[in-house]
């Protein structure tokens, strides 16, 4: 899922200020399981933000919160269409693809972000949230064992560990795993270390952020008249 | 408006059932006197508490707000205060954000039969808050208790709905 958290409450007060009603949209989908802009977190920030505009004397702000069940949808967005007439600014607690959607989709309103959205990753344990997919758009998870070197390891080395890991340990802190540690102890356990006697090649970045926005198609899916999109 | 010593602060004391609600109860039993700007709302568990309800409170105008629930390690619901602790803290940050003084939100521990530790910690808390002054958020009175009420009603369906 995609992973977020909140902005700080004055960066987004600063941000609304200046409109007069502001609805402060939350997403129901991986940043609602994320804790960071689902319904319950819309509620509380929207309380925050109420009361911090109304600290610097911008009471007359109204803001209100609504969540829908994904921002990133445009079918989804529909619910939204109807109220969104009653406001001049949109504050999206998406991430940035339901940022974008809601300001594609409302052309007349400012859309403003209420979270940074960090990376693709899992729930680690309760409350931590760890990146494991780049979305590289080459994914070589097959060669290294279920664990994305490009991802996990602070160099992106794909050809075994730098000299900074340490017992297990990358010399960025002393809470992230050395990634080669984990691919060549998962290797080890399944009897294929020999594989990283050759060396791998280079990655192909031509399928990742080259070329500006990427698009995928699937023509079996596309209806005449329904998309996709130009 | 700060440093009023003479200013009675509004508290909301969110109380768990089976420890301050009960305490504050046997306080009263024990004539305890305590500060009576203090008004108490019943959950079943301050594990209940959302960061939300007690934002509200704020957001209506009290000048201070306190969680009271069990001893650590003493929660009905195992560790209902283990989390209401960790919302507070949250909670806390926020006030930050907003230009709220933290110390207008406090946690407490204690258990039911120390009805004179509540009247304490309530008198502590009013101590605390009076000299800040009133909150920046504050409403006139008529205002505040048409919005605590609310609040009131509004915990109330949460409890009894289970969701928020």
């Amino acid at each position: 899922m995609i992973v977020a958290d909140r902005k700080k409450i004055p960066e987004i007060r600063d941000m609304v200020k200046d409109h007069e009603r502001v609805l402060l949209v939350g997403c129901g989908t991986c940043v609602t399981v994320c804790l960071a802009g689902g319904e319950r977190e819309a509620g509380i920030i929207g309380s925050a933000l109420r009361m911090s505009l109304k600290i610097i004397g911008r009471e007359a702000v109204t803001v209100h919160e609504c969540t829908i069940e994904r921002q990133c949808e445009d079918a989804f967005i529909d619910v939204l269409a109807q109220r969104v007439g009653d406001y001049d600014a949109i504050c999206s607690l998406g991430c940035g693809a339901g940022v974008q959607a809601l300001a594609e989709r409302f052309p007349g309103k400012a859309v403003y972000p209420g979270l940074n959205t960090q990376f693709i990753g899992i729930l680690e344990s309760q409350g931590v949230w760890t990146e494991k997919c780049a979305a590289c758009g080459n994914c070589r998870l097959d060669q290294y064992f279920g664990i994305c070197p490009i991802t996990r390891c602070a160099k992106r080395q794909l050809n075994g560990p730098c000299g900074g890991s340490r017992a297990g340990k990358c010399e960025v802190s002393d809470g992230t795993d050395c990634a080669w540690q984990l691919i060549c102890d998962r290797a080890k356990s399944l009897d294929k270390l020999d594989v990283f006697d050759v060396l791998m090649p280079a990655q192909d970045w031509s399928t990742s952020n080259d070329g500006g926005a990427r698009k995928v198609v699937r023509e079996d899916q596309c209806i005449a008249g329904m998309g996709p999109k130009a | 408006m700060k440093n009023n010593i003479n200013h009675k602060p509004v508290i909301l004391a969110f109380c768990c059932h089976y420890c301050a609600y009960a305490a504050a109860d046997m306080a009263g039993s024990m004539r305890l006197q305590y500060p009576a700007n203090v008004r108490v709302l019943r959950f079943p568990c301050t594990g209940k508490i959302e960061e939300n309800h007690i934002l509200a409170a704020f957001e209506q105008g009290v000048d201070g707000v306190m969680v009271a629930g069990c001893l650590e390690g003493g929660c009905h619901f195992l560790e209902g205060n283990l989390r209401a602790r960790k919302r507070v803290e949250r909670v806390k940050t926020f006030l930050s954000e907003i230009g709220v003084e933290q110390e207008r939100l406090e946690m407490f521990n204690l258990s039911s039969a120390e009805g004179p530790r509540f009247a304490q910690i309530v008198g502590e808390m009013s101590e605390r808050i009076a000299p800040l002054g009133p909150s920046p958020l504050r409403k006139n009175a008529q205002a505040m208790d048409v919005g605590l009420a609310a609040i009131e009603r509004q915990t109330e369906l949460a409890i009894q709905g289970g969701s928020k």
